[in-house]
């Protein structure tokens, strides 16, 4: 017998988070990163103790989106998140700097594990997790690891990014999980193409995020980020969505 | 103390094992850690007797020695196939702590000594397993 012994703790570290929201979608630049990050500091700024996750190991971004700089975890019983922006954030990019980290499908599955095995969350109203993109190893580690995650999933009005979104929708269905909804991002014009989309799922469109040309000057400032249009529209589809059950 | 950490994880699954399997009383606990995590051996082994202790309700762990054995950590190129020892890696003192806290990061710092390339396999040797559990049914 040779067990890893990291699987069994995972439940304990996780065991102060109230609810657990998995930022997902098909493809990569449907803005999974930026709204796990505004997502984030939105709830914070509610008032709310919030956890953010980047386990998109290949492409970790939330960093460079909160402007997150010159911080490192304290060691404690395990590794303690600092605290940005008034939310405790957990990256790979505390080990990596800013060098590439060249991981295989093994070596990502491991590094989640280890992270998750490790970091000590404390007591948290949400912890948000940005999801690697598309449904392969990694994601599918992640789904059967946080047993009570339920899923944000994100995409645009793109014929490429719903035919994989639908993918994703399916796969979760079929696995029980809980998804709050969806939320079309980028928005250029009026189309009902992601309605028409979900129509043979029991998934809510919770709303749309029109595309916004000045949110990349954004980028970096936690203070102009929660200012930008973007972030006022998604703190209104939360808001009014029954499945965060926000008290406001 | 990161040690703790891992150490609760080991107690966490050594309880869970003793239960499939049976078990009332749990009386050796051997523990592999590979070298590439660079445990420290002492602080591990004060965690696992400290937990163990905080966990006995049942009086399952009462008895339990711990065996730490260590491996060698040992990475195979996939590019050239050559194989070295990370003893022979030269990581500096932050990478190193990096490597200790996710090892997987070791892709980010070690090179094949031979090719230089990124994409080699850890054969042997990455972190901290459960290899057996004795004990009285």
């Amino acid at each position: 017998m040779v067990t890893d012994p990291r699987l069994s703790v995972i439940a304990r570290r996780l065991s102060g988070i109230k609810r657990i929201v998995a930022v997902t979608g098909g493809k990569g630049g449907i803005g999974k990163s930026l709204t796990s990050s505004l997502l984030a500091l939105t709830l914070s700024r509610m008032g709310y103790r919030v956890g953010l996750l980047d386990l998109d190991l290949s492409a970790p971004s939330t960093h460079v989106i909160l402007g997150i700089d010159g911080v490192y975890p304290k060691e404690e019983k395990g590794i303690i998140p600092p605290e940005v922006h008034g939310i405790s954030f957990m990256s790979i990019i505390y080990f990596t700097g800013n060098e590439p980290a060249p991981l295989r499908g093994e070596d990502i599955t491991n590094a989640m594990l280890e992270l998750l095995a490790i970091t000590q969350w404390g007591s948290r109203d949400f912890l948000i997790v940005d999801m690697p993109p598309g449904i392969g190893d990694a994601s599918m580690d992640v789904i059967r690891w946080l047993k009570r995650a339920e899923f944000l999933v994100m995409t645009t009005a793109s014929k490429v990014a719903l035919e994989t979104v639908k993918k994703v929708i399916k796969m979760l269905d079929e696995l029980n999980k809980p998804i709050i909804g969806v939320i079309e991002n980028m928005k250029m014009r009026e189309s009902s193409s992601v309605y028409d989309a979900l129509h043979e799922f029991n998934v809510p469109l919770l709303g749309a995020i029109e595309f916004d040309m000045n949110l990349e000057d954004s980028i970096g400032d936690a203070n102009a980020l929660v200012r930008t249009t973007v972030a006022a529209r998604l703190k209104e589809i939360i808001v009014s969505t029954p499945g965060f059950n926000l008290e406001h | 103390m990161h040690e703790w950490a891992l150490a609760e994880a080991v107690i966490e699954t050594a309880i869970e094992e003793s239960r499939k399997e049976g078990l009332e009383e749990i009386s050796e606990i051997t523990v592999q850690i590979g070298e590439l995590q660079q445990i420290e051996l002492e602080v591990f082994h004060f965690a696992l007797d400290e937990i163990a202790k905080a966990h006995d309700e049942d009086s399952l762990l009462t008895n339990a020695k711990v065996r730490l054995e260590t491996e060698r950590a040992i990475f195979k190129c996939r590019v050239c196939g050559t194989e070295w020892d990370y003893r022979d890696s030269c990581v500096g003192e932050d990478e190193g702590e990096a490597i200790h806290f996710a090892p997987e990061v070791a892709h980010v710092y070690v090179r094949c000594p031979s090719c230089k390339s990124p994409d080699f396999e850890v054969i042997q040797g990455r972190g901290v397993l459960l290899k057996a559990i004795k004990g009285k049914r």
